[in-house]
């Protein structure tokens, strides 16, 4: 009881990396409030589906498995979750911020009377004193969030509503496996107890799903890399700090022009135009057909060899140096100091 | 086919897409002076929407609402100019501080209240909290099904509304029955301008808190032309309980505000050492840049 849940979305026998991230944060948050973790599936054709979250450190995987269950649709999916929460009254709960758990956690948060906060780029537990109703609360889920356009951040609690909701984007947090051998318990959801014919209302009839592509638009870390790179093989690094930091890689357009990136990738005047919380610009010069495109980032960190480049006035941080020394270095200093 | 009744949600915001770096002072609060209200810009690609019913289906109503402070009639009336029919003002003082849950009970209560309806539209998100809750919540609250992401809403026939819906990775058309809430993403077609004679005829649009504002009487004016009344509605209008609204109605609170806005100033230049980018690393992450 009181334990942390993670709903969890499966296509095509597929888990998402999102909902394995979350996964991977809720067991940190468990062993720290020592409650177990438990993941919740629902879908179709999800025999065997324990197995690729077990070793995420799950304590336990409920599935409801029914044919109309997928592709998702709100209702039914929103009549299992809250009856479920209802039953297990978890403490946390935890979706991705994807088209599904933007769908449904507001729906559930609202069925539920419980807070939800959208988005969080953070998660922790901490205390919070009322000082007005002169109470304390301990092994609070601080929920933390950009808001307001990116311009401030924000830290949510909620006080007195359980269970403590939050989504999480895909790339935000780390995925971890805990023990290939970690196991857990599986109970299967008979679907008719928790759904009726009603919640089938809506059908889809049609459906055009297409593998992620690249999405630097709406991506909060960019990590941009100008002709001073060098290469398309010196790009390599450019993609290895993305992936440690959940970020997007960008290219100017002298980089793309020269080979070293793909068009899609292109940010500035003839690209696309980006206002990411971190910029990093990985020798760009700094034209201003560039910076036209992400000038507006929150903060910009520029890495040159060449301390005069343009770029260098609208930076927040300037690091004197070569990307082949300072990358690594930064990839290192992420992994050592990150939670 | 009767015509559709649609109820539009729209917010007024502050313009939080295209301000610099003067959007924060350096006290760290927000400087409302460098941000204008504007029509939050996904409420215009619904209003859009339901428009398109209008012209379609003859004998359609669109109505708008909002909840906001008295300024947000603003919004109503651009509302008007672009071919609303009817705009309905929901502000009272005990519903400040209300977050994404408590508004979404004012909104449903304040549905209930304006009467039948056959399909919801709202925005997907406003821009100042980019949370996407209300629509998805207030449909709860209603007890209705909802269509989320809509680019277009292709039909509405034999009491059955068709929904083109643009998802992360992909489309889908999904198909359910009135009544129905459906929010609209911004890949959906802009917002018509306005219109000239609308503009006209509902130039004069207003609350009755404005005409009082403004030492107008405005019993001869809403008796001559009731059209052009922009109905205010109270918490007692709605008949919602005032602890569910409000501080009290809303189960998240606000612990912490951080401001991460960094004034233009000379850049801090680091070299390359380890101690360096130690730092660095650290300092991101203890401000959030970095999760």
């Amino acid at each position: 009881m009181n334990n942390i849940f993670v709903y969890c979305e499966v296509e095509n026998g597929v888990v998402a990396d999102v909902s394995l991230e979350l996964l991977t944060k809720g067991r940190k948050l468990a062993d720290q409030l020592k409650c177990q973790l438990e993941a919740l599936v629902i879908g179709a054709n999800l025999k065997g589906i324990e197995n690729s979250l077990f070793p995420f450190g799950v304590d336990k995987v409920t599935i409801a498995d029914d044919a109309r269950l997928f592709p998702y649709t709100t209702l039914p999916h929103t009549a299992i979750t809250v009856k479920l929460f209802e039953e297990e009254k978890p403490q946390i709960a935890l979706m991705g911020a994807t088209s599904i758990g933007r769908d449904l956690g507001p729906r559930v948060s609202s069925a539920l009377h419980s807070g939800l906060t959208a988005d969080c780029t953070s998660l922790e537990i901490g205390e919070h004193e009322d000082k007005k109703e002169n109470k304390v609360y301990t092994n609070l889920l601080y929920q933390i969030r950009p808001a307001f356009g990116g311009n401030i951040i924000a830290t949510i609690i909620n006080p007195d509503c359980r269970p403590q909701m939050a989504t999480v984007r895909e790339g935000v947090m780390k995925k971890e496996i805990v023990s290939q051998n970690y196991k857990g318990e599986v109970r299967t959801l008979d679907v008719s107890k928790y759904t009726t014919d009603t919640d089938f209302v809506v059908s889809v009839i049609e459906r055009h799903m297409e593998a992620s592509k690249v999405n630097i638009k709406n991506s909060a870390v960019i990590v941009s890399g100008g002709y001073g790179v060098g290469s398309r093989e010196n790009f390599k690094l450019l993609f290895e700090l993305a992936e440690v930091l959940g970020a997007e890689v960008g290219a100017s357009r002298a980089a793309v022009d020269a080979g070293f990136a793909d068009h899609e990738r292109q940010i500035g005047q003839t690209g696309v135009t980006v206002r990411p919380k971190l910029y990093i610009a990985c020798g760009i010069s700094g034209q201003v057909q560039h910076t036209a495109g992400m000038q507006e980032s929150a903060m910009i960190i520029s890495i040159n060899n060449d301390s005069q480049a343009p770029i260098n006035k609208i930076a927040d941080y300037v690091i004197n140096g070569d990307i082949a020394d300072v990358i690594p270095k930064m990839i290192k200093y992420y992994k050592k100091n990150s939670k | 086919m009767k015509g559709l009744k649609i109820i539009v949600l729209a917010k007024q915001v502050p313009d939080t897409r295209n301000v610099g770096k003067d959007a924060m002072k350096a006290d760290g609060t927000v400087n409302r002076a460098a941000l204008p209200a504007i029509f939050n810009p996904e409420d215009l690609n619904a209003l859009e929407q339901a428009l398109r019913l209008k012209d379609k289906y003859e004998g359609s109503e669109v109505s708008i609402l909002t909840m906001g402070p008295g300024r947000a009639a603003e919004i109503i009336r651009e509302s008007l100019y672009r071919g609303a029919d009817k705009g309905y003002l929901l502000t009272d003082r005990a519903f400040a501080g209300s977050d994404t849950l408590a508004t979404s009970y004012a909104l449903s209560k304040a549905i209930q209240a304006i009467g039948e309806f056959d399909v919801i539209i709202c925005g997907r998100q406003a821009i100042d909290g980019d949370t996407a809750q209300v629509g998805p919540q207030v449909a709860e609250k209603l007890g209705i099904p909802q269509i989320t992401y809509a680019e277009e809403i292709i039909s509405v026939e034999n009491s059955k509304i068709k929904v083109k819906r643009r998802l992360e990775r992909g489309i889908e058309i999904a198909e359910g029955k009135l009544p129905m809430c459906v929010t609209v993403n911004s890949s959906a077609p802009d917002c018509r301008p306005r219109n000239a004679k609308l503009t006209m005829k509902y130039k004069r649009a207003c609350t009755v808190t404005e005409r009082q504002d403004a030492s107008e009487d405005y019993i001869s004016l809403f008796n001559d032309r009731p059209y052009l009344n922009i109905k205010e509605i109270s918490l007692k209008d709605t008949k919602a309980v005032e602890s569910e609204v409000g501080l009290s109605g809303s189960p998240t609170k606000v612990k912490k505000i951080e401001n991460v806005v960094f004034q233009v100033k000379e850049a801090k230049v680091l070299s390359a050492k380890d101690e360096d980018m130690e730092n660095l690393m650290v300092e991101l992450i203890t401000n959030h840049t970095l999760g």
